[in-house]
Formats: C-alpha cells, sequence, structure tokens
C-alpha cells in the first residue's frame, strides 16, 4: 500500500520542499558558457540564455533576438536558474522504507529499475496489462511525451495512459477539433499588434502568461480596444477598454447572448459564414433564446456592456480573441470554448493577418504535449486511437501489429477512480503531482495510498512522489534536450546547460531502462533526443500534427518552426525540404491534407463548424448553503503545483502563502478583515487561509490560488466534476462558504510558508 | 534605418503588471547581488491592482548628492548618479530623506547608501539596464526617443516633476497620457451596475509648452 512512509515533517526536513538562496554565485564567477534555451515554465517558452560554469547554472542573461520575448521575461524566467543545484535535488534512487530518515533509503539505481520491471511485471502476469497505469506531463518535451505514449502502448501494453495537460488544455483542444478540425491557435502573436479588439476570455494574462502583456498593449498602442472577461480586475483588466465582470460558470451564457445582438443588428459575416462555415442557424436559433435581459441576469455582466461587447467587437474589421482556463476549467468547459469561438467565426475574422484566434497554453508544453500520443485517446500527430488507419500508420512506424496497441484508455481522474476501485494496482508517474493539482484532493490521496505498487520519475520529491515504493530521480528541463512547442504553435528547441547531478538519468534514459529491464525493449532502443524526434518526425507525417518537415537544424536556424512543417508537399508528394512551416492558419486558399483543397478548415469540406455551445449550470453551483462561488488560479510568482517555484527562495519571498481575496462588501458582511484567518468551506472539506480584502473581485466570488499542498490546497475544496467531452475538471467554480477562523490554524506554527 | 540618439530610460506605470521581474532581476547585478535597487510597490492594493515601479529618475541636479555631507554622491560625465562610495559614505541617511523620488535606501548592516545606477556596468558598455530589459509589460523601456515615439504614440515622456517651487530634470522619462489616458476599472461593483459610474479623477502634468499655468490637467 503506497501510503506515506514517515510524519509528513520528517519527510519535509529531509526532502523539502527548501528554499534555495536568493542567488548564486559571486560578481567574479564568471560563466564559462551561455546557453541558448528556453524558459521551463510556462507555454509562453520565452528565450533565455542560461549562464553555466562547471556543472552549474549559476545564473541568466536575457537573449534579446529570440522573436518571441526579445528578452523579455518574468519572474520565474529570472530565477528559474534557481532549481538547479538546490538542496532537495534527488541525486539518487529511493526507495520507502519506514525506519529511513524521511521514510526513504537511497538504493543504487539499477537496483531501483530492477526493482520497479519486477514489480510491473509481477501485478501485470496476475491481473493483465491493464492493472497498471502511467501519468504523464505537459512540461515534458514533445520527444518524451512521445515515448511515454509509446512506453505505455507497445512496452507495458496498458490503454491507461493520460496526462496532466487533462487539467489544463483539453477543453480548447476539443473545442479546437470540433470547430476547425485542428487543435492549435491559428496565428503568430505578432499579429495581435495592428488589430482592432482584442477579447480576453478568462485569462489573468499579467500573471499567467506576463510576456503576452506586453503584445496586448502593445496593440492598444496602436488603437486596438480591449475587452476582458473575469470575475477579478486582474492586471490586464485594469486598464481595458470594456470589463466584463463574469459570473463564475456562465460563460457560454455570455458568448451566446453577444453572439445573439450581434446577429439582431447585423454585425456578422454573412458571407463567410455562408461559403465557410455549416452550422449557423442551428446556433442562432440556440442564441435567440439568450435575450439582452437573460444574458445580463445569467452572467451577472450589465445589459449596458454586453451590448457594448457586442458593438465592439461586431463591428470591428480585424480582431483576436483568445481564451485560457477561466472559461475552460468547467464542467461545460468545452462549450464555453465553442461559445468563443463561434463569437470568431460569426464575425469571419479568422486566417489572416491582423486577425486570429488561440488559448494560451499554460505549460511548458502545453501543445506539443497534447498532440503525439500521451493522451488516452490519442496517437501522434494529433491521431485518434480509435481510427484503424491511424492505428495502422503508427502500428507500422513502430513495428508492432495494429492489433498489439491497446484502445483507448480514460482521463487522469478517471484512473484514479479506477486506482479507488482496484481495477488498477500499479502506477508509473512523471511530470505530475495529483496530490496538489486534481480536484477534491482528499480523494487522491486515498487512492494513492491504495496502489499496490507505485513510482514516481521525479527531479524534487514532489508531494505525490512522497507516496511512492521506489522514486526515480530524472532530469530538470536544463539537463536534457529536445523541443516544445509554444502557445504560438511554435516548434523550439530546448537546450542541454549541465548533466544530471549524481545518480539521477535524462528521463528517457530511465523509460528505456524499465523497457530493457522488462525485457521489452523493442523500440526502446534510442541513443538521444534527435533520434527519438527522427522517428516522431516520421510518426506525425500524414497527421494533422505534421512535423515530418522539421529538424533541430531548421528550428535553430529559424527560430523556430511553426506546424504544420511537411516534408514533401501533401499535394504532389514532391519532397519539400525547405518549407519554413505555417505561422498562419487557414489562410484563404491555403492546403491541408484534410479538406484536399476543398477550403481552409480541416473537415472534407473545408469548412469551419459552428457548434451549438450550450450553457448548462456549473454542478455543485452555489445554494443556500454554499452561497459563494470558490474560483481558483494562479499568482505570477509560482507555476503549477510548486514543485520547483515553491523551492525558489525569492519566487516564495513574493507571494509565501495563499490567501483568500474577497471583496470588502463581503468582508463586512461576514466580519472578515484584510489579513484575518478565514475559513473557506465546500462540500469536499475546509481550509483556513488568511484573507486578503480587495474591491477587484465580485462580492459574490472567493478566490484562492493552487500552488499549495496540504491544508493550504485550493484543492481540497474543488469539486471532481469534468466535462463530459473533454474531462478537464470544474476548477473555476463551486459553491462554496465562508467564516472568520477563531484563530490560526494548527499549521501555521508548524510548517513554513511555502511547505 | 538605424535609430537616432542616444540610449534613454522611460517608465510608464500605466503599464505595471506588478510582478516583479525587474526586482528580481535586479538582485542578479554583480554590484549589489540579492538586494534589490527597484521600489515596486501597490498604490492601494484594497482599492486596485495597479503597481509602481520607481528606478532612480537620475536628476540633473540630483538633491541626494547635494544634501550629502561627505561628498559620497557622485553623478557619471553622462547623467548617472551613482550609489553612495564606500570609503566616503558615513551612513547618515541625508539623501533618503531628501531625494524627491524616495529612492536612495539605507543599508545599516554594510553603513552605506545604496541605490539603482541604472545598471551602469550594463549601460556603460552599450547593454540595456536589466529590469528595462526583462521588463515583460514594458513598463519599463530603455531605447532611443525614436523608438519610443514609433512605440507609443499614446503617450509622451516627460523628465520635468515640480516639487512645491522647486522644478526637477532628471535623466530618466516617465511616460505620460497625450489626451485622455485610459480610463481605470477600479471597483468590480462599479463594472457590475447597469448605470455606469461617472468618474473624473485628475491626473496632473506639467505642460509643454511654458505659457501661463505650467499644469494643465488631463482627465483620468
Amino acid at each position: 500500500m503506497a501510503q506515506v512512509p514517515a510524519d509528513e515533517l520528517d519527510m519535509i526536513r529531509v526532502f523539502g520542499p527548501h528554499l534555495s538562496e536568493g542567488t548564486r554565485a559571486s560578481a567574479t564567477d564568471d560563466p564559462e558558457k551561455l546557453v541558448k534555451t528556453h524558459c521551463c515554465f510556462c507555454g509562453q517558452q520565452c528565450g533565455i540564455q542560461l549562464k553555466v560554469k562547471g556543472d552549474q547554472v549559476i545564473g541568466f542573461e536575457p537573449w534579446e533576438d529570440f522573436p518571441f520575448n526579445r528578452g523579455l521575461l518574468c519572474p520565474k524566467g529570472v530565477k528559474r536558474y534557481l532549481q538547479g543545484g538546490h538542496p532537495d535535488r534527488l541525486t539518487a534512487a529511493l526507495q520507502r522504507d519506514p525506519s529511513a530518515d524521511g521514510g526513504f533509503r537511497r538504493v543504487a539505481y539499477d537496483q531501483a529499475i530492477a526493482r520497479v520491471a519486477s514489480e510491473v511485471k509481477r501485478i501485470q502476469d496476475q491481473h493483465g496489462p491493464g492493472a497498471v497505469g502511467v501519468l504523464s506531463g505537459a512540461s515534458l518535451t514533445t520527444e518524451k511525451t512521445y515515448l511515454m505514449g509509446k512506453f505505455a502502448r507497445v512496452c507495458l501494453r496498458t490503454p491507461y495512459i493520460d496526462y496532466n495537460g487533462r487539467l489544463c488544455m483539453v477543453s480548447a483542444g476539443a473545442a479546437n477539433k470540433k470547430a476547425f478540425g485542428v487543435d492549435r491557435t491559428t496565428s503568430p502573436w505578432s499579429d495581435m499588434v495592428g488589430t482592432e479588439v482584442i477579447w480576453v476570455a478568462g485569462s489573468n494574462v499579467a500573471e499567467c502568461s506576463p510576456i503576452t502583456t506586453n503584445y496586448i498593449w502593445q496593440a492598444r498602442e496602436h488603437g486596438a480596444k480591449v475587452i476582458v472577461q473575469d470575475p477579478r480586475i486582474t492586471p490586464i483588466a485594469r486598464t481595458c477598454d470594456l470589463y466584463l465582470p463574469v459570473r463564475p460558470g456562465r460563460d457560454a451564457a455570455l458568448f451566446a447572448g453577444v453572439l445573439n445582438l450581434m446577429i439582431e443588428n447585423g454585425w456578422i459575416d454573412e458571407a463567410f459564414i455562408r461559403e465557410h462555415t455549416v452550422g449557423f442557424d442551428e446556433v442562432a436559433a440556440y442564441c435567440r433564446t439568450w435575450t439582452v435581459a437573460r444574458t445580463a441576469e445569467v452572467t451577472g455582466v450589465p445589459v449596458r456592456s454586453l451590448q457594448a461587447a457586442a458593438e465592439l467587437w461586431g463591428k470591428a474589421k480585424t480582431s483576436f480573441l483568445f481564451h485560457a482556463r477561466g472559461i475552460e476549467h468547467h464542467s461545460n468547459g468545452v462549450q464555453n470554448a465553442l461559445g468563443s469561438i463561434n463569437l470568431v467565426l460569426a464575425s469571419g475574422r479568422i486566417g489572416r493577418p491582423k486577425s486570429g484566434y488561440g488559448t494560451i497554453v499554460g505549460q511548458a508544453n502545453g501543445q506539443g504535449g497534447r498532440e503525439h500520443g500521451q493522451k488516452c485517446d490519442q496517437l501522434p500527430g494529433l491521431r485518434d486511437i480509435s481510427n484503424p488507419e491511424h492505428r495502422r500508420h503508427i502500428a507500422s512506424v513502430w513495428g508492432v501489429e495494429e492489433s498489439e496497441i491497446p484502445g483507448p484508455g480514460v482521463d487522469a481522474y478517471e484512473l484514479f477512480r479506477k486506482i479507488d476501485a482496484g481495477e488498477i494496482k500499479a502506477l508509473i508517474s512523471i511530470c505530475i503531482n495529483p496530490k496538489v493539482s486534481l480536484p477534491d484532493n482528499q480523494f487522491i490521496t486515498r487512492a494513492l495510498d491504495k496502489l499496490e505498487f507505485f513510482t514516481a520519475i521525479d527531479f524534487f520529491l514532489s508531494d505525490t512522489a512522497r507516496h511512492a515504493d521506489v522514486v526515480l530521480p530524472g532530469s530538470l528541463q536544463e539537463e536534457d534536450e529536445g523541443t516544445v512547442t509554444q502557445v504560438e504553435g511554435r516548434v523550439i528547441k530546448i537546450n542541454r546547460a549541465v548533466p544530471c547531478p549524481g545518480e539521477a538519468r535524462q528521463d528517457w534514459i530511465i523509460i528505456q531502462d524499465l523497457a530493457r529491464a522488462l525485457g521489452r525493449p523493442h523500440g526502446f532502443t534510442f541513443d538521444s533526443p534527435r533520434a527519438i524526434f527522427e522517428e516522431l518526425r516520421v510518426a506525425s507525417k500524414g497527421g494533422i500534427a505534421d512535423y515530418s518537415g522539421i529538424t533541430y537544424e531548421k528550428i535553430e536556424q529559424q527560430m523556430g518552426v511553426f506546424w504544420p512543417c511537411y516534408s514533401t508537399d501533401p499535394r504532389t508528394g514532391a519532397p519539400t525540404p525547405d518549407d519554413p512551416g505555417t505561422p498562419r492558419l487557414f489562410e484563404p486558399g491555403s492546403y491541408n491534407p484534410v479538406a484536399r483543397g476543398a477550403g481552409p478548415f480541416y473537415f472534407g469540406d473545408g469548412k469551419a463548424r459552428f457548434n451549438v455551445a450550450e450553457y448548462r449550470a456549473a454542478v455543485d453551483d452555489v445554494s443556500a448553503e454554499y452561497p459563494l462561488f470558490l474560483t481558483t488560479g494562479r499568482v505570477v510568482s509560482q507555476f503549477l503545483s510548486g514543485t520547483q517555484t515553491r523551492r525558489i527562495g525569492p519566487l516564495v519571498k513574493q507571494y509565501a502563502e495563499p490567501r483568500i481575496e474577497l471583496h470588502p462588501r463581503l468582508a463586512d458582511k461576514l466580519g472578515i478583515t484584510d489579513g484575518q484567518w478565514a475559513t473557506a468551506e465546500t462540500r469536499r472539506g475546509a481550509i483556513t487561509l488568511r484573507a486578503q480584502v480587495v474591491a477587484t473581485i465580485r462580492p459574490d466570488t472567493i478566490f484562492i490560488p493552487y500552488h499549495w499542498p496540504g491544508e493550504k490546497s485550493a484543492n481540497r475544496l474543488t469539486v471532481a466534476a469534468q466535462d463530459p467531452i473533454s474531462k478537464i475538471p470544474q476548477y473555476k467554480v463551486c459553491g462554496c462558504r465562508l467564516r472568520p477562523a477563531e484563530g490560526a490554524p494548527a499549521y501555521a506554527a508548524r510548517l513554513q510558508p511555502q511547505q | 534605418m538605424p535609430d537616432a540618439g542616444p540610449l534613454e530610460f522611460f517608465v510608464d506605470p500605466s503599464r505595471c503588471i506588478g510582478c516583479q521581474a525587474c526586482v528580481q532581476a535586479c538582485t542578479e547585478c554583480d554590484t549589489h547581488r540579492g538586494d534589490s535597487m527597484i521600489h515596486l510597490e501597490y498604490i492601494d492594493r484594497a482599492h486596485s491592482v495597479q503597481t509602481v515601479p520607481v528606478v532612480c529618475m537620475h536628476c540633473e541636479q540630483p538633491t541626494c548628492a547635494e544634501v550629502c555631507p561627505a561628498d559620497a554622491i557622485k553623478r557619471t560625465a553622462d547623467g548617472v548618479v551613482q550609489s553612495a562610495r564606500k570609503a566616503r559614505c558615513i551612513a547618515c541617511g541625508n539623501c533618503v530623506i531628501a531625494c524627491p523620488f524616495g529612492v536612495p535606501e539605507l543599508y545599516t548592516d554594510r553603513q552605506l547608501m545604496m541605490k539603482c545606477d541604472m545598471c551602469y556596468d550594463r549601460t556603460s558598455v552599450g547593454k540595456k539596464p536589466m529590469c528595462a530589459t526583462v521588463c515583460p509589460s514594458q513598463a519599463l523601456f530603455y531605447g532611443t526617443r525614436q523608438q519610443i515615439e514609433a512605440l507609443r504614440p499614446q503617450s509622451r515622456p516627460t523628465n520635468e516633476f515640480r516639487f512645491g517651487e522647486q522644478t526637477i530634470t532628471t535623466r530618466v522619462n516617465v511616460m505620460v497620457p497625450r489626451t485622455t489616458p485610459p480610463a481605470m476599472v477600479l471597483d468590480v461593483v462599479s463594472a457590475m451596475a447597469e448605470k455606469a459610474e461617472a468618474r473624473s479623477p485628475r491626473l496632473r502634468v506639467l505642460s509643454d509648452d511654458s505659457t501661463a499655468d505650467p499644469f494643465h490637467d488631463v482627465e483620468v
């Protein structure tokens, strides 16, 4: 049983999170080299140069030539280098041992690999291949995500692999595929500058993707009007032209109401709708039920603002709409995203300069990580694991029979339900910390406890890895090379700056060592990330996310390559070694392998799809018993579950512990003052944090950032309701109540802020 | 077309997102490693997310240097006012009290005043200051006047500030709106109301021309 082997404080004492120093090296420490690479954190993937001396990254230097960020960085980018050489870094394999200090003892790497292989084999022999599950992540390079998908299907022969993009990108991805037949932001960010209107739906741009702020505000300098839809006045909303203070969970209603106003006023592009789309009439009929009065009542956005939004958006000649988790993290997340896409399609402003649509990815490889097969229903190249033709192509690349590739598995949360039900007995995880990041996470803890065998590949002992029987020491981003695909759809290259410390290994080596120890090395004998990429190119060829024309050299020469990038012309089959890639999708007259010239969108007829984007009330919505909306999100100095950023001293100092944001009106009503301890409670649990009383949040809503574990974890409160299509959890809304706490919680005296 | 003119520092507080990239980058400097010379503050977090970054304005006639009894604060030939010289500074704190922008700080542990020197190690060799290089919203910008004019048509740089009877001219510029700046969204409740609130807070900006009242009001 994979229960934590020691007392929490003991484990923290040995494995952290401890804080790094504020800086590294001294003024006289000159770097031996500068390595051009990218930040390890969010999906913007800013270019950065790491200063290296010996085996250590000792600092950074801006990389002003990289076109996306031209040297700009957020505080995470500035201080990212401090994760290397950290006292908590795992430098050896660990084996659970309750008698050892901190609950783990060091074991030789080979011994650890042998133990994992024998346990996996024992459990699979006894219960079948599907008794082993794999959880992976979208902060890995695309090479690793490709390898993880292949490892699960070919080596472990289990259908049960999924990834943490399930908590992130899947609503956007599903909506994009339903509307456009392809899942990628349509345009490079540079298209924003010069556009007339930018609509930001549910994206705290300044904190979650800071570099994008400069693009939006540069557009504003040149006349763009900015619309922001958010229950909080985030820094990007502070100076926007139109702020839509939407009630959490009502986004589909808002989009339907605005589209209805556009239709009523004739602010739609009828020619585009007729020639390039199908399904408009059904959408228009649905939107007619969303009169402006009803929309205002449901969304909490005043009529005047809905009308202003319809007019600004409807009358523009060029525009850019993008959304993020704010509208996607819902049990209605796909519908919310489709509602926003309907606004774009009705405007006809897509596939041309200064007009586009996109989703802001959250993780380092939020785009590439969702394309090449670590998703439960997917094969490389954005292929479908249930499609016989797709299966045959990938089987031929992998050198296996088509019938040997398992069918679709289940989403990451369902995988835990299967663990809870005893169907999945062993788990291999990498790049995921579900004990912090999944909703209703006390259930996740109980499920982890039930595992017969659990191995985690990690560079720090994450909250989840504390449950492991064996921990395999993996690699930090700067210790390996490979590609990632950033927010615009640009494939870029991560370069290795330093070697792995001690017994730690590059993750792809660990996976291949496991395959060998399992006696199934076929297909897992790559000698480098480049070799994996070369196979990925072949595997992706002919798929929608076609990388076949991308090479490491081309990425370096062009400073990134937008996919699709073809090795042969999809029309003629002639070699196209110089294909520069596709910065902008859906341009008039553009060719894609699905439409085959019928039109710019990725369907047989070349037309985009309107989808009726229905509003459905949130699961566990506000009620008399739980009258407040709870919404969750990020702060700028932290990233995901904090495994890395809660160890970087200056980032922790910037925002040390989670606080409950609430409006002064609500604070007055509840008798809560700024800085006071308050208890937030939902049907799942309660946590006590300090209150932050600010007029920048709706009075019916509270906000808690989610980067912390245990008794500080917002995900103790969130509901495990999921979108029926994308299976994304509903992090952004649930019913909640709040009261002043009787005093400081017990953890306050026991734990440091980051713990 | 090559950019003409010298490189200058421009601060646009309306663009600040409070992310502290500048503060964190400043602590990486070799000459004051671990300490940030930038001040970044919320104006009034209870009511707004507005933050303001403050770097040394590098006055033409630096008050800090004028009040220094030990003559420890020097201005370089190219107009950069430097941190106090260690050998001379007596840590009296006069400069801290006198600076109209609140920039210098006294480090009592090392008995020394330190402040922003516009990354003299970088700017003196043609590089940008670290804060302005990384600032993700470009509230801190370093470049030529020609560049800023092209990039920021809605605002103009000013480097004159009036404190009582004294007008201070600085090397660092602050961007001010040319006409009506974008209205700020303050309390969510006002955005939820069906009737729009009339708001006319005012920003006092020194006028371009020196006729009559040197101030004109800009509606915010």
